[in-house]
């Protein structure tokens, strides 16, 4: 069973077709790369698995289930969740707060549930987040006046909080220091072991750490796909990224 | 369940006291002027619930204030029930009202969701003056004697004695204060203050944020419904003004001055509003305009009224 599938997959904006029929199939387990120039569409891509933006053609499935039409905040309830390239946190709140509104949605997923579990428990798993992508020392700052870098693993830890089926991260190393960037990758393998991983990420050497599969992305098409030494190998990758000085 | 903001339930049972105690000190008109701010600011408090800590900003809570106005007193005039019987009907209309109301106008954003509590909410005033021969317009009615009063649990409570009006005023609030505590200080009252911080992150955390503001928006109505049910029930009189948008605009002035998003701050805010009102209207017949250039003041300087300036320097815990 594939975890994840699109068929024909495309949005438009105006006459820019930012993702252009994409079948594209993601299995469960596996920690997948997206690559591609700037502009190829992989921001668009994923935004469109996790339904915040609506696609102009094509479909998706999850665990088998046409999703195509499912308001963003079902897809997250069904295991999708989604980090933003732009950070896009509650500036005025905590760090704890803001993974708590996470941990919140996997506890207490109902608006009056009846049996409610205790703020501890949502503070907990909060915490426990937090620890797991290093800012257990900086749960009572709030998040707007964290560092570029620590308002990204903020973002990764309100995806982890929700403990989705999918992770999908857009460039979470991105403004990272080279000790975030190895502990990124300590999280992304732990969490990859109950998860599946979708990333987006232009550092060349976290891709190859991490990706099992590697899928290319350029001009909203899938330019190629396959394991890190076909793709390094593969003469159209090549030419049309890998080739291109970083 | 355990209690995590501790400190704000023991700020609020010590104005609970104080505010009992005061009756015992204060010259009859004052405790007159206390049961008045006492019931306003339960509409400040309700509308606060939307426009603080949800942060959708609505100018037709005058509406819901007149649905429990109307609902409660028009069903004892007419009907003759017992004032807890009117209580209650004045809430269920309240509740009636703003749910349709929020099912609509949360269809809409910003601006325009100003726009369209203000018209629905003028459809509600022009009503009460279309109808003037059941709802009685502009004169209004006044309740009828036997509606003065209610037996309950063996006592009668006289609506025209000073000390039972503000001992209720103060129930109602009480229990509207301790409501509010449990739903903003605990898991839903997160929900409300994600929504007013970051909507769309809050969808792609897996919340329906329609769903998160129809419950603040219905929560909101219903609570300032009540303060309207109580006010025409207490003061035995109902009329089209309480429907009028100079209502809407101060229960945003209240929450404004007081401190939006903070639980004690509607109190805070019609305290010192309504005292204010009272003094300058003795003085000019200007007074709006004086309240006009506060408002602007306090928008430009304390955006977050008394309180939330507090919160935010010193008081992280007052919210
Ligand atoms: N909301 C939008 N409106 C118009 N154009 C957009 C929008 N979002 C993305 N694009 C365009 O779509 C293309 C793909 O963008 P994006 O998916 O962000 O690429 P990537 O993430 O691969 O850098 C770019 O040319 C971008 O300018
Ligand atoms: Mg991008």
């Amino acid at each position: 069973m594939t975890l994840l599938r699109t068929k024909g997959l495309s949005r438009h904006f105006d006459g820019l077709k930012a993702v252009d029929g994409v079948d594209f199939a993601l299995d469960p387990g596996e920690i997948r790369a997206i690559i591609g120039p700037n502009g190829a569409g992989k921001s668009t891509f994923v935004s469109l698995l996790s339904g915040r933006i609506k696609p102009s053609a094509g479909q998706v499935f999850f665990e088998d289930r046409d999703v195509t039409g499912m308001p963003a905040h079902k897809r997250v309830r069904m295991g999708i969740a989604y980090t933003f390239q732009i950070t896009n946190i509650y500036g005025a709140m905590t760090v704890l707060e803001n993974i708590a509104i996470a941990a919140q949605n996997r506890l207490r997923p109902h608006l009056f549930s009846r049996k409610p579990v205790s703020e501890v428990e949502i503070a907990r798993a909060a915490t426990k987040a937090a620890q797991e992508v290093g800012l257990g020392d900086l749960l009572y700052e709030t998040a707007g006046t964290l560092a570029y870098g620590h308002q990204r693993l903020l973002e990764v830890a309100m995806g982890l909080a929700l403990q989705p089926k999918l992770l999908i991260l857009d460039e979470p190393t991105q403004g990272l220091s080279d000790s975030e960037i190895e502990n990124f990758q300590e999280v992304v393998r732990r969490v990859a072991q109950s998860a599946t991983v979708l990333l987006i990420e232009h550092n060349m050497d976290v891709v190859m750490a991490l990706a099992d599969r590697i899928t290319v992305l350029d001009n909203g098409r899938v330019l190629a796909e396959g394991s890190p030494g076909e793709i390094v190998h593969n003469d159209a990758v090549q030419a049309a990224y890998l080739g291109a000085p970083a | 369940m355990t209690l995590h903001n501790g400190k704000l339930l023991a700020l609020c049972v010590v104005t609970v006291i104080v505010l009992f105690g005061l009756q015992f000190v204060l010259p009859p008109y004052l405790t007159l002027a206390l049961t008045r701010i006492l019931i306003l600011s339960v509409f400040a408090m309700g509308y606060n619930m939307l426009m603080g800590y949800t942060g959708l900003l609505s100018l037709g809570h005058a509406m819901f204030f007149a649905a429990g106005l109307y609902a409660a007193g028009l069903s004892t005039y007419y009907w003759g029930v017992t004032l807890p019987v009117a209580f209650v009907l004045g809430i269920v209309g309240a509740f009636a009202v703003s749910l349709v109301i929020g099912l609509l106008a949360l269809r809409t954003q910003a601006v325009s969701f100003m726009i369209v509590t203000l018209m629905f909410a003028q459809a509600g005033y022009l009503m009460t003056l279309q109808f003037t021969n059941i709802t009685g317009g502009d004169q209004g009615l006044t309740l009828p004697t036997d509606a003065r009063s209610f037996g309950l649990f063996g006592m009668v409570v006289d609506m025209t004695s000073d000390t039972a009006r503000f001992n209720l005023a103060l129930l109602i609030f009480t229990v509207v204060l301790a409501v509010l505590f449990a739903i903003t200080q605990g898991p839903l009252g997160r929900l409300f203050v994600a929504v007013r911080e970051n909507e769309p992150r809050t969808q792609m955390l897996g919340f329906d944020t329609y769903a998160i503001k129809l419950t603040a928006f219905t929560v909101s109505g219903t609570i300032s419904g009540t303060a309207g049910a109580l006010y025409g029930l207490m003061f035995g009189y109902i009329g089209s003004s309480f429907a009028g948008f100079q209502n809407s605009i101060e229960a945003l002035l209240y929450t404004l001055i007081g401190g939006p998003g903070t639980l004690l701050g509607p109190l805070l805010g019609t305290a010192v509003m309504t005292m204010l009102i009272d003094r300058l209207s003795g003085i000019t017949t200007a007074y709006l305009i004086v309240i006009g250039v506060l408002l602007i003041v306090v928008n430009l300087w304390f955006p977050k009224g008394i309180l939330g300036t507090i919160r935010d320097r010193w008081l992280g815990w007052l919210k």
